[in-house]
C-alpha cells in the first residue's frame, strides 16, 4: 500500500557561522550576513519520507513557509526526491511566532492528500520544536515527537520509536499522523546529479517576477506581466513550475496570521556579551598548579 | 483562548512518571513561588497520572498553595492527547495567568499541543523566568507585570526576551537544571482539588508498545565537581585524562557537543545548550573553545578553570583561573597535586 507524505521544511540562516559582522548594533542578527542553509533535521524528516515512498510507493510533498528565496531548499528537495513542492510567501504571514506559522502551515497541508506528515524536530535559529506538534494539533491528528527510526508500517498502521531523552519508547498509531524527526533517523542522500540537472532551471512565480524585472529595468508593469505569464506558462509546460501559493489560496483567516495571529512577542533582544570575571593567570608549571590547587582546599570548593 | 487574567495563579505542571514526581517539577515551583509573590497570587500545580494523589503535599511542600490532581486509569502514563485535553480543561476552568512546564521530551511534546489548541503564546526552552512591564511604542501604552520570558536563541548567539500581553495564559517550557530546586517545607500545606474529566479511549491515539528507561548514566546535574573535555582532547584515547583528573576531584567527566559528536565520550556526558546545564562549585574545561552553546549550560559554575593552548580561547571569558598551555602537559601535573594533597 502505497503512502502519501508531506514534509514541512524551512529555510534558515546558519547559525554556527554567526560571527561579528553578522550581529547589529543593537544586537539583532543580519540574517543577511549568514549563508542560509536547509534546516539539518528537515532533510532527516524528507529523508525519511523518500525511504516510504521508495519502500511502499506513494508521494513526497514539501511545503515551506518563508521569502521567495526559500524556494532554494524546495529545489534542494526536488533533487533528493521530493514530487511536488510549495512555497507559501505573504508579506502578510510575516512575523508570525510559532502558533501562526503552525496554522498556515495547517491551512496548506489541509490542501494536500497525506497519510503521514513529517517535520524536522526543531529549526536551528528558533531551537523551539513546537511548530510540529502545533501543526498536528491543528490539523487534528496525532503526533510522534522525537522519532529515531521507524519500525514499521502497516494497514495504516505506524510503528516508531523515539528518543526519549533517558531511553526510548515503541509507539504505535493510525493514520494520517505527524511526526517529528530527530538527526539519529537516518543520514539524508544527497541530491541526485540527474534530477538536479533536470531541475535545476525549476522556478517559483515570484522568483520568474524578479528576475524579470532585473532583466528589463525599463519594462512597464503591464509589459512585465506579460512577459512573467509567458514564462510561467511555459516552465509549466516542462514540470519545471513550483507550486506558490499565498493567504488567499490557503483561505487562512488573517486575524491567526503574522503578527496579529501571535501572541508571543519580542519584549527586548541583547547580543550575548561575556563578561570577562576577576580571574588569575595560572603558570603552567607544577608550583603553578600546586598554588592554585591549595588555594581551591582553602576555601573549600575541593574537599 | 482565555482572556487576560491579572488574578489568576501562577501554575507549574508536575511531570510524574510511575508514580516519582520529575526534579524539573520541583524545580519549577521555586520559581513560581518567587513570581506568584511579586504577582501577589497563589500558586498552583497540575497533577496528572493514576494512583498520583500521595504527591500533591510533596508538591506543597515545594511551593504549591494548590494541586489540581486529576486520577484515571486512562492517564495512568503520559500521552499527548489525554494530558493535551485535561490541562486545555483545567485552564479554562481556573483562568491561571502563568502556566509553566519542564522542557523535557514530555513538556516539549505536550506544551506546544495545549498552546496550539487554546491558542496561546509559548515560548520554548527559556533559560530566567522574571516579572516586569512592557512598553509598546505603537501602542503609546506600557503592560504592567508580565512575564518576562528569557531564553537564547539563534543557537545561542542572542539572549530574547518574550512576552505575551493580549492572549493568555503565558506560556512558557524551562530548561532543566536552571532553576534553582527549592529547599522543601514539611510543615508547608495546601488545598488539594479532586478534579474530574472524562477521558475515553479515542483521547488516546497512540498506544505504547513498550519503553525502556535508562537511568542516566551520569548525574552532571548533581556533581559538585565537573570535569570537562573537548575536541582539543584529541582522541578517545586521550580522553582518559579527563577521566583521570574526574576521578582524582571524585568528580562526573563532562563534554562539548564537538567531543561527543568526535565519540570521545557519550551524549550524556554533553553539558550545553542541548546538553546539560550545570552549576557545580567547580567546573575544569579541557581543550575547550567556549562556544556560546557550551557556556550556555556551564558558565554559572561557582568556580570555572580553563586549560587551553590558544590564550584568545573564549573560554578564558568567564574563567576564575586561566592556564595557557597544553593539556597533556598540564592535566597530569593537576592529578598529581590533587593526589598528593593528603
Ligand atoms: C544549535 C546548537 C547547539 C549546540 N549545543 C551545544 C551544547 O549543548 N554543548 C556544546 O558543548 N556545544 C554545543 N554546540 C556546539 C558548539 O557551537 C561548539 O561547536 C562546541 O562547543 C565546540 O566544542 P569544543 O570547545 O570541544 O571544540 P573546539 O571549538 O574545536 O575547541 C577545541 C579547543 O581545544 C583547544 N586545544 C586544542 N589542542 C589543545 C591542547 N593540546 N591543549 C590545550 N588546548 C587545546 C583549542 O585551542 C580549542 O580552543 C551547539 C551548536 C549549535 C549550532
Amino acid at each position: 500500500m502505497a503512502y502519501n507524505c508531506v514534509v514541512t521544511i524551512k529555510q534558515v540562516p546558519d547559525t554556527k557561522k554567526i560571527t561579528g559582522q553578522a550581529m547589529n548594533d543593537d544586537g539583532t542578527v543580519n540574517r543577511g550576513a549568514l549563508p542560509a542553509v536547509f534546516n539539518p533535521e528537515d532533510l532527516n524528516a524528507l529523508e525519511l519520507a523518500l525511504e516510504i515512498k521508495d519502500k511502499f510507493g506513494g508521494k513526497v510533498t514539501v511545503v515551506t513557509m518563508g521569502l521567495p528565496a526559500a524556494t532554494e531548499v524546495l529545489r534542494q528537495a526536488i533533487y533528493r526526491g521530493a514530487d511536488d513542492a510549495i512555497l507559501v510567501t505573504d508579506r502578510r504571514a510575516g512575523a508570525s511566532d510559532t502558533l501562526a506559522t503552525s496554522y498556515i502551515l495547517s491551512c496548506a497541508v489541509k490542501q494536500l492528500n497525506y497519510d503521514i506528515v513529517l517535520c524536522g524536530r526543531q529549526a536551528i535559529d528558533g531551537d523551539t520544536a513546537q511548530v510540529g506538534p502545533q501543526l498536528a494539533e491543528k490539523l487534528g491528528i496525532p503526533q510522534i515527537t522525537y522519532v529515531q527510526e521507524l519500525l514499521g508500517l502497516e494497514n495504516n498502521t505506524i510503528t516508531a520509536r523515539r528518543n526519549m531523552g533517558n531511553g526510548w519508547q515503541e509507539v504505535k498509531c493510525k493514520l494520517p499522523a505527524l511526526l517529528t524527526v530527530i538527526d539519529e533517523a537516518n543520514e539524508p542522500r544527497i541530491a541526485a546529479a540527474k534530477r538536479l540537472m533536470k531541475y535545476k532551471k525549476a522556478r517559483t512565480p515570484v522568483e520568474i517576477q524578479a528576475q524579470l524585472k532585473k532583466d528589463n529595468p525599463s519594462a512597464s508593469d503591464a509589459e512585465l506581466k506579460e512577459l512573467a505569464d509567458m514564462k510561467i506558462a511555459e516552465l509549466e509546460k516542462q514540470g519545471l513550475l513550483i507550486k506558490q501559493w499565498d493567504l488567499d489560496n490557503l483561505k487562512a483567516d488573517l486575524q491567526w496570521c503574522g503578527r496579529d495571529g501571535s501572541p508571543t512577542k519580542v519584549n527586548r533582544i541583547q547580543s550575548v556579551v561575556l563578561t570577562a570575571r576577576e580571574s588569575k593567570t595560572v603558570e603552567p608549571t607544577d608550583s603553578g598548579i600546586t598554588d592554585m590547587v591549595h588555594e581551591l582546599i582553602t576555601d573549600k570548593t575541593i574537599s | 483562548m482565555i482572556s487576560v487574567n491579572p488574578k489568576g495563579e501562577v501554575w507549574v505542571f508536575a511531570e510524574q512518571h510511575g508514580g516519582k514526581l520529575e526534579d524539573i517539577g520541583l524545580e519549577l515551583l521555586g520559581r513560581a513561588r518567587m513570581l506568584g509573590d511579586k504577582l501577589g497570587v497563589k500558586v498552583g500545580a497540575v497533577l496528572i497520572g493514576d494512583q498520583i494523589k500521595g504527591l500533591a503535599e510533596k508538591l506543597c511542600q515545594y511551593g504549591a498553595d494548590s494541586v489540581y490532581v486529576l486520577e484515571n486509569p486512562l492517564l495512568e502514563h503520559y500521552q499527548t492527547n489525554s494530558y493535551a485535553k485535561v490541562i486545555d480543561d483545567l485552564i479554562h476552568k481556573y483562568q491561571p495567568q502563568i502556566m509553566i512546564y519542564g522542557a523535557s521530551p514530555c513538556g516539549r511534546d505536550l506544551a506546544p499541543r495545549v498552546a496550539s489548541a487554546i491558542k496561546a503564546g509559548l515560548t520554548a526552552d527559556c533559560t530566567d523566568l522574571q516579572i516586569g512591564d512592557h512598553e509598546s511604542k505603537a501602542e503609546g501604552k506600557t503592560y504592567k507585570n508580565l512575564l518576562l520570558q528569557i531564553r537564547p536563541a539563534f543557537g545561542g548567539n542572542i539572549i530574547a526576551t518574550i512576552i505575551n500581553y493580549d492572549r493568555w495564559p503565558q506560556m512558557a517550557t524551562v530548561r532543566e537544571g536552571v532553576m534553582q530546586m527549592p529547599i522543601p517545607d514539611v510543615k508547608r500545606k495546601g488545598q488539594i482539588f479532586a478534579e474530574k474529566i472524562t477521558i475515553q479511549q479515542s483521547d488516546l491515539p497512540v498506544e505504547i508498545i513498550r519503553e525502556h528507561k535508562q537511568g542516566k548514566k551520569v548525574n552532571l546535574k548533581a556533581s559538585r565537581i565537573v570535569v570537562a573535555g573537548g575536541a582539543g582532547v584529541g582522541s578517545k584515547e586521550n580522553f582518559r585524562l579527563v577521566w583521570d583528573l574526574a576521578n582524582a576531584l571524585g568528580g562526573s567527566p563532562g563534554a562539548t557537543r564537538a567531543a561527543v559528536d568526535l565519540g570521545f565520550i557519550d551524549r550524556d556526558h554533553q553539558v550545553g545548550q542541548t546538553g546539560t546545564t550545570v552549576r557545580p562549585s567547580l567546573y575544569i574545561a579541557i581543550g575547550i573553545s567556549g562556544a556560546i552553546q557550551h557556556q550556555a549550560g556551564m558558565s554559572d559554575s561557582q568556580k570555572i578553570i580553563a586549560i587551553n593552548n590558544d590564550p584568545t580561547a573564549p573560554i578564558f571569558d568567564v574563567a576564575h583561573y586561566k592556564i595557557v598551555g597544553d593539556l597533556n602537559d598540564i592535566v597530569p601535573k593537576m592529578v598529581k597535586a590533587i593526589k598528593a594533597r593528603v
